[in-house]
């Protein structure tokens, strides 16, 4: 392809390629600092490519594939070719990556334990995790966590926190640098939070999970403890490849909820929210 | 070397890939799992004489290739139970039957549907068994759904409510619009029991079907793994008898020409054992083999026009002219579901 840039990001070698510049400068903006992929041999690729010839010009439209693909995927403007890259990145590991289990869960670590927090868009995951990791905690990703099939050990996935609608104005008032900012995306607007250099720099050190969270925003203040059957069931619903995996994806979940508590919390906003979050992890 | 040649290249002989750079790996990974051919790839190589970051995306592939395995099976089990009251032969075909037969050509396969064959008269009650155990229909579409019952070689696609995998019954291997019509009947008479209450094709069939996938169906999208297929089972079915049978059993199903080309395109990429006799060139096999090379390192198809040529030839092969337009029409004016 044309322009490509090529990256790593915890245990995963990403390469991208488009056909415009753009998009592939702007990722490798964001991604300045990390390293390349392990033997400049990339796990996965992803292409942005324009849906028909002409597109690459016309109205251009960027359409998002590579080693996986969803057959209905919608393309995106050029403006938003960023978002593009990030997303085409989400679906190869979703779809393609086996060598842990993945959970779609934020995580960060303190005293060499993770709490992991489950959810779906507009949960609030991505936003606490970010809060937390500009409060002392190491941000080990807001958007997959990769469980260990061998140990359940927490292995980081730092790529940079992306913060919807309010969460950037929550992300900003706490003194968080955001940008780029894309405007109008599917998901509304969308703003990157760079991971500190700490992050970055620990990206192999593993640790293991202590507190499961399922955090739900705009909710009065509340928690209940989930039992770890009622955990698993909606665990398997998180994760991308909990069938792919067959009996090892089993076998490191049941692990995961036998060996980790579970709390749901409701919050009304995001000073509650990492309140709760500090509280509950001090009495786990 | 492009990266589909790289790909041919190590297939058949796993030694070629000492000393590739960084840069041809990733071609070669990449086009490998654009042909749904890595898993296969990694049961070749020899993982302790590749790079450490080859050597973990091959463990994976392998991995999943076990499990896409384990999962076939299973699935072929499942139909087997839905459908054991009717007293039929169920027969699998394509990668399930490689599997479940044990044969060389189902190592590191990428299998998805589950293909069965059954008598064409048993149709509605197989159907109507596979919906009692959980099976529904994928096409809410009329005109898909009526088209598939009226010119198809199988069902419409139904897919497992709670499993989410998908069932093709077959009652024979070609579309009954192709020109060749293959003897399904010879086709059921003559397949092998597994002894589980499961069938597989002869020896001979299998190729044949493999052939008529290929060439006779297809735009030979997949055509690589499809060859290797086929090279496999010459190589485990070799014999002067095999020869002669899936000699008589071509011209059987009308596909004489089909697996001849099949043949010789698999002694060209993967160097197949083949009979002298059958080695014969032909003017139009490099325009085949440009249109089965055609992958890149990025994973693309190249050779844009070559491709849409045969994609046009392969619905020209499907169906007759007049009913081609009016499908084709049909498919370009309705609204999209």
């Amino acid at each position: 392809m044309r322009h490509a840039h090529a990256v790593r990001v915890g245990p995963v070698g990403f390469r991208v390629g488009a056909a415009w510049r753009a998009p592939v400068e702007a990722l490798a903006a964001l991604y300045e600092g990390y390293p390349e992929p392990e033997g400049a041999i990339p796990d996965l690729t992803v292409r942005l490519y324009p849906e028909r010839p002409w597109r690459r010009w016309l109205r251009p439209s960027v359409a998002i594939s590579g080693d996986y693909w969803l057959p209905d995927a919608a393309p995106l403007p050029l403006e938003q070719g960023l978002l593009a890259a990030e997303m085409g990145m989400n679906l190869q590991v979703a779809l393609g990556w086996r060598r842990h289990l993945l959970l779609h869960c934020s995580a960060v670590e303190r005293g060499g334990r993770v709490l992991l927090m489950s959810g779906a868009s507009g949960s609030g995951k991505s936003t606490l995790a970010t809060l937390l990791a500009m409060n002392g905690w190491r941000f080990l990703g807001d958007e997959f966590a990769f469980v260990s099939l061998e140990d359940g050990r927490i292995h980081p996935f730092p790529r940079a926190a992306s913060l919807k609608n309010q969460a950037i104005a929550a992300v900003r008032q706490a003194g968080g640098t955001v940008g780029p900012v894309i405007e109008d995306t599917p998901k509304g607007r969308i703003g990157y939070w760079r991971p500190p250099a700490d992050a970055l720099a620990r990206m192999a050190e593993t640790a293991p999970p202590a507190l499961l969270l399922f955090p739900r925003f705009g909710f009065a203040e509340a928690v209940e403890p989930m039992a770890p059957s009622e955990a698993f069931m909606r665990l398997t619903q998180a994760s991308t490849n909990y069938v792919a995996l067959g009996e090892a994806g089993f076998t490191a979940l049941s692990r995961l909820v036998r060996t980790v508590p579970a709390l749901t919390i409701d919050y009304p906003d995001s000073a509650t929210g990492m309140a709760l979050a500090e509280r509950l992890w001090s009495e786990a | 070397m492009t990266a589909a040649r790289l790909l041919v290249a190590a297939l058949r002989d796993p030694g070629s890939v000492a000393g590739l750079s960084a840069e041809q790996w990733t071609a070669l990974l990449t086009a490998a799992r654009a042909e749904r051919l890595i898993g296969t790839l990694a049961h070749r190589l020899d993982r302790r004489s590749v790079p450490e970051a080859v050597a973990r995306i091959l463990a994976d592939a392998e991995e999943g290739a076990k499990q896409e395995r384990r999962a076939a099976l299973w699935e072929a089990e499942m139909a087997r139970r839905a459908l054991a009251s009717l007293d039929l032969p169920v027969v699998l075909l394509k990668g399930t039957a490689f599997a479940a037969a044990g044969l060389d050509a189902g190592q590191g396969r990428s299998i998805g549907d589950l293909d069965i064959l059954v008598p064409r008269d048993a149709l509605d009650a197989v159907e109507q068994a596979l919906r009692a155990f959980g099976w529904e229909p994928v096409k809410e579409d009329a005109y898909d759904d009526a088209y598939y019952r009226r010119w198809m070689h199988e069902l419409p696609p139904l897919i497992h409510r709670e499993r989410d995998r998908m069932i093709d019954v077959h009652h024979t291997i070609l579309p009954p619009t192709a020109r060749p019509t293959p003897d399904a009947e010879a086709l059921l008479a003559d397949a092998v029991p597994l002894g589980n209450g499961l069938s597989i094709l002869s020896p001979a069939d299998m190729v044949v079907h493999a052939a008529a996938h290929l060439y006779a169906d297809g735009d030979l999208a997949g055509g690589l793994r499809n060859l290797w297929d086929i090279d496999r089972l010459l190589r485990e079915f070799a014999s002067d008898d095999f020869w002669r049978q899936l000699d008589e059993r071509a011209r059987r199903h009308d596909l004489a020409g089909a697996v001849r080309r099949a043949l010789r395109q698999a002694a060209d990429l993967y160097g197949a054992p083949i009979p002298d006799g059958w080695r014969a060139r032909f003017t139009v096999d490099p325009l085949y083999r440009r249109r089965l090379l055609a992958r890149d390192g990025w994973g693309r198809q190249g050779h844009s026009f070559t491709r849409l040529g045969f994609y046009i030839r392969s619905h020209w092969l499907r169906m007759p002219p007049l009913m081609l337009a009016r499908h084709l029409w049909t498919k370009a004016t309705r609204k999209p579901a």
